[in-house]
């Protein structure tokens, strides 16, 4: 019981000094944060602008199976076969 | 006649080579200046000097700079895949999907922990832990890089797999082969010394600033010392992969090889171009010299290629209009073998759709007797099966001229450094110079040495299977004209960002960089 209460203990203390490496961290950046923010304005721009308005999945919007997609592209890269 | 629509293509080409070359800048900077990095602080560690330690910082601020402008630069050419070629990413899915994962995983656990640790670290964790950690970053990086690169090798010299006719897939049979496949292993090593070379450059041209305004001097000849060392080494390497490149190009795509020799006429005791302008109207086939002028190295391209002084070297009309004597098939035959290929897979479908599996079976037969003549059955003509051959041969002639550079820049400026005469004057009016636009010139190179790779590589997206024009969406060219000209937006800004914030971090130097 006693050894249980330790590894709680310990594990408490190592998830917060993570925590605080983390927080500390962030805190402390001077030419980070101006980085940071670059960083998030461009995965905005990325994941919600470019990706969800203009970069759809083709073969995801248009089809729901696999075999679907399957058949579509087959049908795609065989479409100037004469077939004789 | 086939009815891709070509405009569509070319703009879903360009905006791939746009994103990929942006995205190159970043990268080559990440995997070089990681090594660089811990280079510095392990001479800090063992030294305990404060002024390695700064210099560290310093350099590890401009990486975390490049790192953070370039970081999901390269999602946009995932995007691209699903949006522009939905026919080439589904046809390779199963293919891409294991590095691709990988690389992923790999990147997000190494970002998380060490990259935190290397940033954040310093004063918090103990010196051995924080070296260990910048360590990890370095190999994490570079490792992250071997995934893609297997993915582009890949694509060059497809192995590994088979087709599926039924799902319209390629397969994959051997991881190994994927991984160790000959290409991909060329390449991993080529792309990632010339990364490290390219890094060296980066920190020379810093440095020669520092040292032309006479700012940080001894931060600036320190780093100069490790980076023309570094810079060296990679050169060996950079030259020993590049040769074992071109011989894997001469085996597994003699059309490139042939592209960017210049090589239109196949010949033994074949001669390399080491400089030499092409004739503008020049066609395969036409009977004119290719070059207006040259200078050759005899016997050199015949080595390079084969390993032998006397071995033939197809040239492109052998490739284009075949070559008995040397067992060379034409494209034109190729051409017909793929075409009934494309006609049996589209007759075995349609079979399959009736249910009647006998004829079926029948057309599957009859199509893997063709099957690996596939990809030639959609080009027009013969010659669509040469790349534009000008802009691979000057590609790789810059490229290799800026490569034999680099190491005699590196020794020079190794040389005095070790002279500690790196602040003499007359150094000004040439060296230093010449060490401050070095940055530019490997990214010339850089940049160059991709040019070389893919558009030495076309018409094929993968090489010999599938052209690129094969592998787009049928989507109308204004989508992709749209995207374009938003990508080319953002990345200016982006670049731009970069630029800024990295200029006034130089010029603050290395007390306060953090």
């Amino acid at each position: 019981m006693v050894s249980k209460n330790i590894k709680n203990h310990n594990l408490i203390k190592g998830i917060n000094s993570i925590y605080t490496f983390y927080r500390d961290g962030f805190k402390g950046m001077v030419i980070g944060k101006k980085l940071w923010k670059i960083i998030l304005i461009k995965l905005f721009v990325m994941f919600v602008i470019l990706k969800l308005f203009f970069f759809p999945n083709f073969l995801n919007t248009k089809f729901e199976t696999d075999e679907e997609k399957g058949n579509y592209v087959l049908e795609q890269i065989t479409r100037n076969a004469s077939k004789n | 006649m086939m009815d891709f629509d070509l405009t569509m293509v070319n703009w879903a080409r360009a905006q791939f080579a746009f994103t990929a070359m942006y995205h190159w800048i970043f990268v080559p900077l990440t995997l070089g200046l990681s090594f660089l990095c811990a280079f510095f602080e392990t001479i800090y560690v063992r030294t305990g000097d404060k002024e390695w330690r700064a210099l560290t910082k310093f350099w590890m601020t401009l990486f975390g700079i490049n790192f953070a402008i370039g970081v999901a630069t390269g999602i946009i050419l995932e995007f691209q895949f699903g949006t522009n070629w939905s026919n080439y990413s589904w046809i390779v899915g199963d293919i891409f999907g294991a590095p691709l994962a990988i690389e992923g995983l790999f990147a997000f656990f190494l970002e998380a922990t060490f990259f935190a640790v290397m940033f954040f670290g310093w004063n918090r964790v103990s010196k051995k832990f924080h070296l260990f950690s910048t360590w990890m970053v370095a190999i994490g990086s570079n490792l992250s890089a071997v995934w893609i690169l297997v993915a582009n090798g890949w694509m060059q010299n497809p192995v590994g797999m088979a087709f599926n006719p039924e799902t319209a897939r390629f397969e994959m049979q051997s991881f190994f082969e994927v991984v160790f496949n000959p290409v991909a292993v060329s390449k991993f090593v080529h792309t990632s010394s010339s990364g490290f070379l390219f890094a060296s450059l980066f920190v020379l041209t810093i440095s020669c600033w520092y040292l032309m305004k006479g700012k940080h001097l001894q931060m600036a000849k320190r780093s100069i010392v490790v980076a023309s060392v570094f810079g060296l080494l990679s050169s060996g390497f950079v030259a020993f992969s590049g040769d074992e490149s071109a011989y894997t190009v001469a085996q597994k795509q003699p059309m490139k090889l042939a592209a960017i020799e210049g090589l239109y006429k196949g010949e033994t005791k074949a001669g390399l171009v080491a400089a030499g302008i092409l004739r503008g109207d020049k066609q395969p086939g036409d009977g004119q010299d290719p070059f207006l002028i040259k200078i050759k190295i005899p016997f050199m391209l015949s080595l390079l290629a084969n390993r032998s002084f006397t071995a033939f070297v197809p040239g492109i009309d052998d490739l284009v209009y075949g070559n008995e004597e040397q067992g060379i098939e034409s494209t034109a035959s190729k051409i017909a073998k793929g075409k009934k290929a494309i006609n049996d897979l589209a007759l075995f479908k349609q079979a399959k759709k009736e249910k009647n599996n006998e004829k079926a079976e029948i057309f599957l037969a009859k199509f893997k007797n063709n099957q690996e003549y596939m990809g030639y059955g959609y080009l027009e003509s013969p010659e669509e099966a040469v790349p534009p051959v000008a802009i691979p041969y000057y590609a790789f002639h810059i490229m290799v001229a800026l490569g034999t550079l680099f190491p005699v820049l590196f020794a020079a400026f190794l040389f005095y450094a070790m002279k500690d005469s790196l602040t003499k004057e007359s150094l000004k009016k040439w060296l230093l110079p010449l060490g401050l636009i070095s940055g530019f010139l490997g990214l010339i190179a850089q940049e160059s040495g991709w040019v070389v790779a893919e558009v030495g590589r076309q018409p094929w997206a993968i090489y010999g299977l599938l052209p690129v024009k094969a592998s787009t969406t049928n989507l109308a060219a204004s989508n992709v004209q749209i995207t374009f000209f938003m990508f080319f937006v953002v990345f200016t800004l982006l670049l731009a960002a970069e630029i800024t914030i990295m200029l006034k971090q130089i010029s603050i130097g290395p007390e306060e960089g953090r």
